[in-house]
């Protein structure tokens, strides 16, 4: 019966095993991109890397998707709290409530932010007619924050909430009955119970914030690059795919380190990952 | 009771900030004015104007058609392999589960560039082809995974019994096991189906000679500013979409 998997792995080593190692090869070889008899092997690209132009976008994207990672921890962790504190029903119907938006084109979640903050947007029209001045809201970094934090924050609020709602109730009230007041229960008990949630959580947020284009081209004008702008552009425009397979690999391993960091605190991986 | 209030405000906050910017994005769909922010009166223009636009209309084609045939083939695929994967020995069991999950954990865009490197490797034009093997490449391990639940559930003697009765294992696999897991993989179809249609990273880079998709035209228009016709596409990609999650939601809800 096992049998009947075959054609599957031929297929993973098709379209996932040799693509990843093609990277690989472009990586460490440079030549002319289209023509794979002009490759030499070299280690130009990842020299060309750490220089101080691309290494301040590697930082400022790292930055970003921290920041962002941190905010969704810090909005969505009481969120995530105060809905698993409902009743079953009431929060099954808070948490739909919650993912609908993510069902939206995630392009067109994002835009829609550009017809609210834009410079024609609701919000600049409504100061115009009020007489006041109009504000210049997008196109810098705080507006691809706010792009990240709307759509990541439900990558950091369910896995919270799936740990938060499966925490043994007789626990919280071993806590109370041995005197433990409100704060003390959460910060002694329901708080290192829901650690793996907020791992996984801090995960899904980081990983897709550190490596976007889509945001940071729709909101961040040309004055936002990061790391998966400059990725698509070789990829896309320049034409030099051993530059940007070298950043590939090494946002790549970056994750790989995020998630060899988070996997360790990481017990309930197939519960708190789920999304659907 | 302040504190209550208080946990009411702070949800409807996240809510409105969810919603709204949502929410404006389809009212304004309805708006006769080029700007949003200023009401100028309802209108269906935008909605007209969208079914009129060539590019849009071929790139709903090919979004649909390549959502279609995706979720089929991998659904297909998906299915056999789910089956395998649950029949193997301990260790290759966790070997391929793991290879099935890079596909899901890595940056989209790292496997956007892989699957590119690999089509000019293979020499392959850019094009049709390539986008739907790249959507087929990244559907099949969500089938996989929300197939093997329904696997581990099955009971195990069930195929056993048929053969034993006379079934050969083709047989036993069509009358016995398909059947059992059939909620899974409808399921698992359906989850590639909303997966293709929604994708842009992959499709952006694998695609070529004209061919595009919904995701890939939203990108490109919206480039170029505010434009309400992507706003009344907005509303109806929200609306089915909703609808058809909502299905996937009662499914498993139900199993």
């Amino acid at each position: 019966m096992k049998r009947i998997a075959y054609p599957y792995l031929l297929w993973i080593l098709i379209f996932t095993i040799i693509p990843l190692l093609l990277v690989l090869y472009f990586a460490f070889t440079t030549g002319d991109s289209q023509n794979f008899n002009t490759f030499n092997l070299s280690l130009e690209n990842f020299k060309k890397f750490f220089t101080p132009i691309y290494l301040k976008v590697l930082l400022k994207s790292i930055n970003l998707a921290l920041v962002s990672t941190i905010l969704c921890l810090v909005i969505g962790y009481p969120l995530a709290y105060i809905i698993s504190r409902e009743k079953p029903k009431n929060r099954n119907t808070m948490i739909l409530m919650f993912i609908i938006p993510m069902w939206m084109n995630f392009l067109l979640r994002t835009y829609a932010w550009l017809t609210l903050l834009g410079r024609n947007g609701l919000v600049n029209t409504v100061l115009a007619r009020l007489g006041l001045p109009v504000l210049d809201l997008m196109f810098n970094d705080k507006a691809v924050m706010l792009g990240m934090v709307y759509n990541f924050l439900p990558f950091m609020v369910l896995p919270i909430y799936s740990v938060l709602t499966k925490i043994d109730k007789r626990l919280l009230e071993a806590s109370e009955d041995l005197g433990a007041d409100v704060a003390t229960t959460f910060k002694r008990v329901i708080f290192p119970l829901s650690i793996p949630g907020v791992i996984t959580g801090i995960t899904m947020v980081f990983v897709p914030a550190m490596s976007t284009f889509v945001i940071s081209s729709l909101l961040g004008g040309n004055k936002a690059n990061l790391i998966g702008n400059l990725i698509e552009q070789q990829f896309r425009w320049t034409g030099d795919w051993h530059f940007g397979s070298s950043m590939s690999i090494i946002l790549m391993i970056f994750i790989l380190i995020t998630m060899a960091i988070t996997s360790r605190f990481d017990k309930d991986k197939e519960e708190g990952g789920r999304l659907w | 009771m302040v504190s209550r209030g208080l946990k009411k405000l702070y949800v409807f906050l996240i809510f409105l900030f969810l919603y709204a910017p949502i929410a404006v994005l389809i009212v304004f769909s309805f708006n006769d004015g080029r700007t949003s922010g200023t009401w100028s009166g309802f209108t269906l223009r935008w909605y007209v104007e969208l079914f009129k636009d060539p590019a849009i209309l071929k790139a709903l084609y090919y979004t649909l058609l390549i959502a279609i045939l995706a979720s089929i083939i991998s659904t297909i695929i998906g299915t056999f392999a789910a089956i395998g994967i649950h029949n193997m020995p301990g260790l290759s069991k966790k070997v391929v589960l793991n290879l099935n999950y890079i596909p899901v954990l890595n940056p989209d865009i790292v496997t956007a560039v892989s699957l590119m490197a690999l089509y000019r490797f293979f020499k392959l034009d850019f094009g049709f082809t390539t986008m739907l093997l790249s959507h087929i490449t990244f559907c099949i391990p969500y089938v996989i995974l929300s197939i093997l639940p329904k696997l581990k559930q099955m009971n195990k003697h069930l195929a056993e019994a048929a053969m034993d009765l006379g079934a050969t294992p083709f047989y036993a696999l069509r009358k016995v096991i398909i059947p059992e897991i059939m909620p899974g993989i409808v399921t698992g179809g359906l989850m590639a189906f909303t997966l293709s249609i929604d994708d842009f990273v992959i499709s952006f880079f694998n695609t070529g000679n004209g061919v595009s998709n919904l995701s890939i035209e939203i990108f490109s228009m919206s480039r170029r500013g505010i434009n309400p016709t992507i706003n009344a596409l907005s509303a109806l990609m929200f609306v089915s979409l909703l609808v058809l999650l909502l299905i996937i939601n009662k499914r498993t809800e139900n199993h």
